[in-house]
């Protein structure tokens, strides 16, 4: 009776989760090369709407995947645009991001509202899902479940072992001393902020090709928020963020579950709990001054002017 | 036959807004020459040393690289010439490692192949310690500039530019230093050399270029030249050393340490132990000391920064205050000048109106009630200016736009103008330029000749001895007995900065006093 309960219980908190893990893995890389991109939630959105989109025209759930990969990079490209090179402010200009993005991808959809898809299929190799219980759940997802684990075992890899990361957390913590040493501050915060616009449009793209194989306005329901949250709530680090996103994914569905048991949680107290924790966590790091500093991009949010 | 530059600059102009930083400057440097680039704050040097190196465009001229004209756009260009580059502002990631750091400033090839074991190899051959593991925001001064010059040299670049490597560096590790440079040298390494102090230039190069307000005024054998001479042609006047005329005696202790213990809160500081001292009105007190044996914390201490325990180790004006915040500290005639001008001593965005009334404004009444008194604040930083020769466009400037020696002044006239019975300096001349340094140096012994208590940390041993009547070490921590200066070798200054003999007050409290 418990597995027949827990295991769909998981299997849709692996659903809930796995949006939130592309959107803020992307993040951590952007805010890591020291750009704040409050945009994550407007990217999400148009990923979202652009894959759906894709995915009708095309019926094929892997194009509509790419499509939203790229919906959200060419979203990015925007922001690194304005922010990079016209050196706009961050925070403004994530902000504006998000509510074009959320107004944009409604715009878009319109014709598409009430229109049905052919959901991202789940991978089901017979011999291994047939295991009772954790076969379904290990092995029986669609692809992208897999692809976000591999994206934090690369991020995680990228920033901490690999040259390159750590050049781009050299661009984050002091972009004056990385640009006399040489690296071009302005195209690797760039690559960054496309790369953080891919995943967040990845997300996007499994919300409305996975999650919900319908495209509703304003679906993403500030899941980009939770995503920018969780950021801090994992202190930047790859793993954390994973983790947290189960947390996050796994306290909006056990609410449902709770509610069907009769145990009467009020929605809005759940629905609070991702940045109440936040809060604390950040209080907690931001108590030890070393912490703080060896996890947080000194250079977060500030603009680059080279020769200047 | 006629040897090829290795470096030649023709006719190397820059402006920026409002300042001609370079202007028609040309020089040459041959292989294996040690070339001096002599001027005052501002006169230029860093802004031409940065157009060699990639870091700014020059608005015009002419880079010839080993007999090829050149354009190093890049500092990457610039390393694969084969130029190397120490800054005077480090260019150093805090929250990463030391190891990360030098990793960063290498090229891959170089960074794959047993860059710790080469990184040890450099920093002992040259007398430079570095754990490669520490986080650079634990490091002092000293210790981050080690690992600037050390990756520099991990490099083997054929021309080594070095702006100022030694200003913050022990009398025994310039010694080393200047071995391994005249080894470059004779290996055919150029090097460029920028630094204030005029006979380390006249002992160690041997051309040197002057520049004065971006121009270039004179190219000369610096072995030619006394360190006097040099400066006057710097500064285009004479210089006034600093005069020390003793004719009264110390009055009483202005303020006292109490067996002074302080327990470092940040992972790598160093712990302070019983540290008993005091200053009388009129002394000049000097602690000499190798970066990161306790100044910082000292510093800390002493402001109010961090508050020290039990109230009674720290005694000013017969008032117990080690449990009392900066701003107590001051209306007893505390002042401060600490090591870090800009974010410590300075707010780097604010002007300079600004930057007077936060430290002034309990002594110098320039609130009144929670208002601003703007006028009188207004006068207050004027009266710094003027009085202290600061160069600027007006009170309006922001702390950031001055340079070093200029910013230095500006705020030792905002600490002596309130008329001080204390004041605790830190590096007071670190990074400034002879004139300057000159200055600051005077009015610490002014002040002292008017009554004050001054006590400067410092390592720059040549300044203490130049103002200071009593001197002591601070080794790991712990204080030396005060000694007059005529009492005491510069050997034992260094072997005790060194630890080869310790002489500290746990042994003998308040020997000497």
């Amino acid at each position: 009776m418990i597995i027949e309960f827990v295991i769909p219980a998981l299997l849709t908190i692996i659903t809930a989760s796995t949006p939130l893990v592309f959107a803020a893995i992307g993040e951590i890389v952007v805010e890591k090369s020291g750009v704040l991109n409050l945009g994550v939630e407007g990217m999400m959105i148009v990923g979202a709407v652009g894959a759906f989109a894709v995915t009708v025209k095309t019926g094929d759930p892997y194009i509509g995947v790419i499509a939203g990969a790229f919906s959200g990079l060419l979203l990015s490209f925007i922001f690194g645009f304005l922010t990079l090179y016209l050196y706009s402010n961050q925070v403004a200009t994530g902000l504006a991001l998000t509510i074009f993005g959320v107004g944009f991808s409604a715009l878009l959809g319109h014709e598409f509202v009430g229109q049905t898809i052919n959901s991202l299929p789940k991978l089901n190799p017979s011999f291994l899902s047939d295991i009772p219980g954790l076969g379904p759940l290990v092995f029986a997802q669609d692809f992208m479940v897999y692809l976000s684990v591999l994206m934090t075992i690369l991020v995680t890899w990228f920033l901490m072992r690999s040259r390159w990361g750590l050049v781009l957390r050299a661009v984050g913590e002091n972009h004056d001393a990385a640009h006399s040493i040489g690296f071009s501050v302005t195209l690797i915060r760039l690559l960054a902020v496309l790369f953080g616009g891919a995943m967040a449009g990845l997300g996007g793209a499994y919300l409305s090709l996975a999650h919900t194989p319908l495209w509703v306005e304003n679906m993403s329901a500030g899941r980009g928020w939770i995503a920018l949250a969780l950021v801090v709530f994992a202190s930047w680090r790859p793993w954390r963020a994973f983790f947290g996103a189960y947390l996050f994914g796994g306290i909006t569905i056990i609410q449902l579950y709770a509610q069907g048991f009769g145990v009467d949680v009020p929605s809005q107290i759940l629905s609070m709990l991702p940045y109440l924790v936040t809060i604390i966590v950040l209080v907690m790091i931001s108590r030890d001054d070393f912490r703080i500093r060896i996890s947080a991009p000194a250079c977060l949010g500030k603009s680059f002017h080279p020769y200047g | 036959m006629v040897l090829t530059p290795r470096l030649e600059l023709i006719g190397i102009t820059k402006r920026y807004p409002g300042v001609q930083a370079n202007n028609n400057i040309s020089l040459k440097v041959m292989p294996g020459e040690i070339h001096a680039l002599l001027g005052e704050n501002g006169a230029g040097k860093s802004t031409l040393v940065k157009c060699i190196y990639g870091v700014q465009k020059a608005d015009s001229g002419t880079l010839i690289w080993e007999g090829k004209k050149t354009q190093v756009t890049s500092p990457n260009i610039a390393r694969r010439l084969g130029i190397g580059m120490v800054f005077q502002h480090f260019s150093l990631f805090d929250a990463m490692t030391v190891e990360e750091n030098i990793v960063l400033g290498v090229s891959n090839k170089l960074a794959k192949a047993g860059i710790k074991e080469k990184i040890t190899e450099i920093s002992s051959r040259y007398g430079l310690p570095l754990d490669p593991q520490r986080y650079v925001q634990t490091l002092s001064v000293g210790e981050r500039q080690r690992i600037e010059v050390v990756r520099c040299l991990l490099q083997n670049p054929s021309l080594l530019i070095m702006d100022e490597p030694t200003s913050v560096l022990t009398p025994q590790e310039t010694e080393s230093l200047f071995k391994t440079l005249n080894q470059l040298s004779k290996d055919g390494v150029s090097i460029l050399y920028i630094s204030h102090k005029l006979h380390e230039i006249k002992e160690l190069c041997h051309t040197a270029t002057i520049l004065r307000m971006g121009n270039l005024v004179d190219t000369c054998n610096p072995k030619n030249e006394t360190p006097r001479s040099l400066a006057e042609k710097m500064m285009g006047k004479s210089l006034e050393k600093p005069t020390r005329i003793k004719n009264s005696p110390f009055g009483k202790p202005q303020i006292l340490l109490n067996n002074l213990s302080y327990k470092a809160n940040q992972s790598y500081g160093t712990d302070l132990k019983n540290i008993s001292l005091e200053v009388r009105g009129g002394e000049i007190l000097g602690i000499a000391g190798v970066a990161g044996n306790g100044q910082r914390e000292l510093m800390k201490v002493l402001s109010g920064e961090e508050l020290s325990n039990p109230p009674e180790s720290i005694v000013v004006s017969e008032k117990n205050v080690g449990n009392t915040g900066p701003n107590d500290r001051r209306s007893l005639g505390m002042v401060f000048v600490p090591e870090e001008r800009l974010g410590h001593g300075a707010v780097p965005q604010m002007g300079l109106s600004e930057n007077a009334f936060l430290s002034g404004f309990t002594r110098m009444k320039l609130a009144n009630y929670g208002f601003l008194r703007k006028i009188e604040t207004d006068i207050y930083a004027s009266n710094i200016i003027t009085n202290y020769d600061v160069k600027t466009s007006g009170i309006r400037s922001l702390a950031a736009s001055l340079s070093g020696g200029n910013l230095q002044k500006f705020i030792f006239g905002r600490e002596i103008i309130q008329n001080p019975n204390i004041v605790i300096a830190m590096q007071p001349t670190w990074g400034v330029d002879a004139g300057s340094a000159a200055y600051i140096r005077q009015s610490l012994i002014d002040l002292a000749e008017q009554g004050a208590a001054v006590l400067v940390i410092s390592q720059d041993l040549e300044e203490l001895y130049e103002i200071v009547d009593t001197i002591c070490v601070i080794y790991e921590g712990k204080l030396s007995s005060p000694k007059q200066l005529e009492d005491i070798s510069t050997e034992e200054v260094g072997m005790l900065m060194g630890g080869v003999i310790i002489n500290s007050q746990e042994d003998n409290p308040l020997n000497g006093i």
